[in-house]
């Protein structure tokens, strides 16, 4: 296990959204920083050591990226981040395919970026059917088996849910996709590095991998891209070719070189840190239930990754906790400090409530969240989630015993 | 979100947090907004017999910006007359507090659980009359 048990000064709040990002891990700061400085040559570069130099850590990185998934490091794209490598993959196996075929699915409780991406492909044209998922945030096989039709070219489900955690069934999901020869694509954003994930084993055809959600640095991802079957792309990006053409642009050396760094480390911590954060999640919880009533968990909790929690505080609005909760740092399923007061369409889809849909909260816990962190936390949800109960009209009235559904309530 | 100092004094320290007794004919009581629309604040008023709100309390479910609104106008309307408490308007709350745009609604929803709290006072007061009269 790593020696670093603190990375966070004690001015800080406790850090606990390990989904949003994660600091990245001091071994990876290390082996980046002499691609920062003299070892700053072009991968590109072939007529020079410095060329060659960067060149060999870029394609060292690539291999660590390749074993962390169980493919070929032929089969890894550096990207700049998840999104770009979702937007590559589905934009690009829809547009190389079109004349064929032209039908995507996806789940309604996907990033915003596999949304957005197929919301532009059905202006273009194509036809995308947005799966529902059960109350608990998974998948039904038999609803997917179903949508699949002779023109449909690919499937788009996550790996991992970025509010909920939950762990989508991907070797079944692949199997699925493998009989009716349909590719297969998942965004493992949250999923590289947090669970075991195995390319050939899942039938996994193109999978999207973000650097700073694994204690990687930000600004640089991977894209996967399966050679046998082959998968074939159009480029998003145009230019020097770098990247088997797929996309084109200077390689940030120190990127790549500290995203093959947390790759590594997490090939070989993943099991002992899984643990870990399953005993944090449980304390967490039990430290919670022990003093607080009325608290759901969003999300299937066995089908999830450890290191997540997303709960509804009944009667209890989610901005209006985070602001009592000044020394902790989660985010809110209420949105509510958005713009738009819509509370989450992930919760929405898995059916919650809209009012306790805006009690939810997510709490990430990550690589450097410690015991006494975790207990710090339960302590001031409780205090906060108390007080602010104690000055709740809603939570008056459930205590009285009146049905808040029988209230006709004027909405505004 | 940066809020005002005022706002996180009044969500740090809300005044008047409780309740009075609903059925009494002296307390007006104003239950507005919606759970599913992430806000609903209770509000109540007493009136004197001098016609001076002397008790106002509230509880509310929302953002800071709702539980700052309604634990100001409960404050606020003390003391006032309740043709005097009718004319807040959401604008000073929102002035006042110093609310970013998209809270605004907050205290619109403030000076509408006021409202709701005079009419109804009046309607029970409406509702005395003719029991006095008879006597």
């Amino acid at each position: 296990m790593t020696a670093i048990t603190q990375i966070r000064r004690n001015d800080q709040p406790i850090y606990l959204d390990y989904q949003a990002t994660t600091p990245m891990d001091p071994r990876v700061l290390e082996v980046m920083m002499p691609y920062f400085t003299h070892k700053f040559g072009n991968p590109g570069s072939r007529s020079h050591a410095y060329g060659w130099e960067a060149e060999e850590a870029v394609e060292k990185a690539r291999g660590q990226i390749a074993k962390l998934i169980g493919a070929d490091e032929k089969e890894v794209i550096y990207t700049s981040g998840a999104t770009e490598s979702n937007n590559l993959a589905i934009r690009g196996v829809a547009e190389f395919y079109k004349d064929r075929k032209n039908h995507i699915i996806t789940t309604v409780t996907e990033h915003k970026c596999v949304l957005d991406t197929c919301r532009h492909l059905e202006q273009q044209g194509f036809e995308v059917t947005y799966l529902p998922v059960q109350q608990n945030g998974l998948l039904d096989l038999d609803v997917l088996r179903a949508a699949i039709t002779d023109k449909t070219v690919l499937v788009s489900v996550m790996a991992v849910n970025n509010e909920i955690g939950v762990i989508q069934p991907l070797a079944e999901i692949g199997k699925i996709c493998r009989e009716h020869k349909v590719f297969f694509h998942t965004d493992a954003a949250q999923a590289a590095g947090k669970i075991p994930l195995d390319v050939e084993a899942m039938n996994i055809d193109l999978m999207s991998i973000s650097g700073h959600k694994i204690y990687g640095p930000k600004g640089i991802g991977a894209l996967y891209v399966r050679r046998k079957p082959r998968v074939r792309l159009v480029a998003m990006i145009y230019g020097g070719g770098q990247e088997r053409g797929f996309r084109s642009g200077t390689l940030p050396t120190p990127l790549c070189v500290g995203l093959g760094e947390a790759c590594e480390i997490a090939t070989k911590e993943m099991g002992a840190e899984a643990k870990r954060l399953a005993k944090l999640q449980e304390r967490m919880l039990k430290g919670l239930r022990a003093k607080l009533t009325d608290i759901v968990v969003n999300g299937d909790l066995e089908q999830r990754i450890p290191g997540n929690l997303n709960i509804s505080f009944a009667y209890v609005e989610g901005e209006s906790l985070m602001m009592g909760i000044k020394n902790l740092s989660v985010s809110s399923g209420s949105a509510c400090t958005s713009a738009s007061l819509e509370p989450s369409y992930v919760l929405r889809a898995l059916g919650v409530e809209e009012e306790m849909a805006h009690t939810s909260l997510r709490i990430g816990l990550g690589r450097f969240t410690t015991e006494h962190e975790v207990d710090t936390a339960v302590d001031e949800l409780v205090r906060h989630v108390t007080k602010l109960r104690a000055m709740s009209p809603l939570w008056e009235m459930a205590q009285e015993g009146i049905d808040l559904k029988s209230i006709e309530w004027a909405a505004h | 979100m940066a809020y005002s100092e005022k706002l996180i004094d009044h969500y740090e320290n809300p005044r008047n947090i409780g309740s009075l007794d609903k059925n009494a004919e002296d307390v007006g009581t104003g239950l507005v907004g919606a759970p599913a629309c992430g806000d609903v604040m209770k509000l109540q008023i007493k009136v004197g017999p001098d016609g001076l709100i002397e008790d106002a309390k509230f509880k509310t479910f929302g953002c800071g910006s709702a539980i700052a609104s309604s634990s100001l106008v409960t404050e606020w309307v003390k003391g006032k007359t309740v043709d005097e408490a009718e004319t807040i308007k959401n604008t000073d709350i929102a002035r006042h507090l110093a609310l970013p745009p998209v809270k605004i609604h907050c205290s619109v929803l403030a000076e509408d659980a006021i409202k709701a709290a005079i009419a109804d006072y009046r309607a029970k007061a409406k509702k005395e009359e003719p029991k006095e009269a008879a006597e």
